[in-house]
């Protein structure tokens, strides 16, 4: 583990204080390596504390899309361990994925099929019942403004509408931590603005942990916390305000140019 | 947008068998909405067998006939005989087809979310070849009632006993496009699909010409024919469509398939699986 990185990993909550106090996500000494590359994960800790906004900042090629893939259990990690709300997610995947809503990158939704059947079909992929899912998606669709477009093909919806309903689609089963791969990747300067401003609403106001992958400096906000990682290791993390520190930087451009430029090939 | 969707900060309870099937009803309620809404692909689906009903059969009729061998009571005609070799091409090209698609659905990022979901990986995917052979399944009865104006009549309680002969023969079969999903890794390979596994399988099989016919003219093709798990599901589904069944045709498919799922579930296995280790195709 970096002694940065450190910093940012607490304590694993003990069996006595249970899974409610523990992190959203803990992810502790985690490495990866490809079959025939490099690793693209190295000894890599972080944590995302409830109801906090964690903007994973990473230049392309960081490893930000491997760590995730491992977050989401699409694949294992081998070295290192991974709990989401204290459930590990080797020995529990069950409860650790129920834990979590997850937004791709790449478009997940299928497109010949409308928004409320894309919404059902998540729902049932989650075990929930008819009546719950019908509920939640009736309350999703009114909050994000497409209550109206539910029985629009999501072929006919714009990028950023698209990722509103993969949004409500990753909250129907009411998860505790929200993991957002890249998410404004496409996406034009007010689709892209307003949704950085939807999900930390989210966060604010209804305590949902947050993990958000981005290589751009303007979607991470000054009370957020920040992690920076670089060719699969973690460089630093903390506090906007405490990285800054770690970095010698009097701002996230220059922290993060600090940080992974003097690295870079 | 103001706010998404209350999160109760607990982690939902999902005991007992409910969430599984429901699990299950939204994977089927998926493919057969597919279904309807690609029309193309059912008539595509339709048109292929009965092209060889009407035509190929038709044509070699005079050419091929078939000598009294079980199932069959009686010499019968050609299209009587290549009819369940055709509900095998059904449910064969139906499993390519589902196997193409998962490939795209991992291209274009839709197979992660069937993968992030709680229940088990293995049991996702067992649901998705479930509801893609009962797909499969309508397909074949839609092609046995036009093959009916066709004089193919086999008895009426055939079209019952048909049934898990369908189901296990479908299974098979995608269990076989499941595994070779988890193998390519791009939609280009897909086409060596064609020319590698359907139309060997299908030819070297006993669904156009009996084995001991082929035999008579090479006895290394009918080994091959012979070995050929798709010889056995074709032969399990013409005695079943009789109302017989054929113990060593069961007892084969039933240990194709799962050597199939087998190998296929541990392709899409995140600790060991193919794609695991080469980081595509997810």
């Amino acid at each position: 583990m970096t002694g940065v990185a450190a910093e940012t990993v607490p304590k694993p909550a003990s069996k006595a204080e249970g899974a409610h106090a523990a992190p959203a996500l803990e992810i502790e000494s985690v490495s990866f390596a490809y079959a025939r590359g490099a690793k693209a994960l190295d000894d890599v800790s972080l944590s995302v504390p409830m109801g906090s906004f964690t903007a994973l900042l990473g230049p392309n090629g960081a490893g930000k899309t491997t760590l995730l893939s491992l977050v989401t259990r699409l694949f294992d990690a081998r070295q290192g361990g991974i709990r989401v709300c204290g459930h590990d997610l080797r020995a529990a995947p069950r409860r650790a994925l129920g834990a979590m809503g997850v937004v791709f990158q790449q478009l997940t939704l299928d497109l010949d099929l409308t928004v409320e059947q894309n919404l059902r079909y998540g729902a049932a992929l989650q075990g929930l019942s008819g009546r719950a899912a019908r509920r939640r998606i009736d309350e999703g669709l009114r909050r994000v403004g497409l209550a109206d477009r539910r029985r629009a093909k999501a072929r006919t919806l714009s990028g950023g509408l698209r990722r509103r309903v993969e949004i409500v689609r990753a909250l129907l089963h009411e998860p505790r931590l929200l993991v957002l791969d890249e998410p404004t990747v496409g996406l034009d300067i007010d689709s892209r603005r307003q949704l950085v401003e939807d999900v930390h609403e989210l966060c604010r106001e209804q305590g949902l942990a947050v993990l958000w992958t981005t290589h751009l400096i303007d979607e991470i906000w000054p009370e957020d916390r920040l992690v920076v990682l670089h060719r699969g290791r973690v460089q630093a993390g903390g506090s906007v305000r405490e990285v800054l520190r770690q970095a010698g930087a009097d701002n996230i451009a220059g922290a993060f140019a600090r940080l992974t430029m003097d690295r870079r090939p | 947008m103001s706010t998404v969707a209350t999160p109760r900060g607990a982690v939902p309870a999902r005991g007992g068998a409910l969430p599984w099937w429901l699990c299950f009803q939204g994977i089927l309620w998926r493919e057969l909405l597919r279904f309807v809404q690609q029309r193309g692909r059912f008539f595509a689906a339709l048109v292929r067998p009965l092209v060889w009903l009407f035509i190929f059969a038709a044509g070699f009729r005079a050419v091929l006939g078939v000598s009294i061998q079980p199932p069959y009571a009686t010499y019968v005609l050609y299209e009587i005989y290549i009819t369940p070799g055709l509900c095998g091409m059904i449910l064969l090209f139906s499993g390519m087809q589902s196997s193409l698609s998962m490939v795209y659905d991992r291209e274009m990022g839709s197979m992660r979310a069937l993968l992030v979901s709680p229940l088990p990986r293995w049991y996702l995917l067992c649901c998705k070849l479930v509801a893609g052979v009962l797909v499969a399944v309508i397909q074949v009865y839609a092609f046995l009632a036009i093959a009916w104006f066709w004089k193919v009549e086999p008895p009426a309680i055939g079209y019952l006993t048909v049934l898990p002969a369908l189901i296990l023969a479908g299974l098979m079969l995608s269990a076989l496009g499941l595994l070779l999903s988890s193998f390519i890794r791009q939609l280009e390979n897909f086409a060596g699909v064609m020319n590698f596994v359907i139309f060997p399988m299908f030819f070297a099989s006993s669904a156009l010409y009996p084995l001991w016919r082929v035999r008579e003219s090479s006895v290394l093709l009918y080994q091959i024919g012979a070995a050929n798990p798709f010889t056995h599901a074709v032969e399990l589904i013409r005695f079943a469509l009789y109302a017989q069944l054929e113990p060593s045709s069961l007892a084969l498919t039933l240990a194709w398939t799962a050597a199939f799922l087998a190998v296929a579930l541990y392709g899409y296995n995140p600790a060991r699986g193919f794609m695991a280790r080469t980081g595509k195709g997810t």
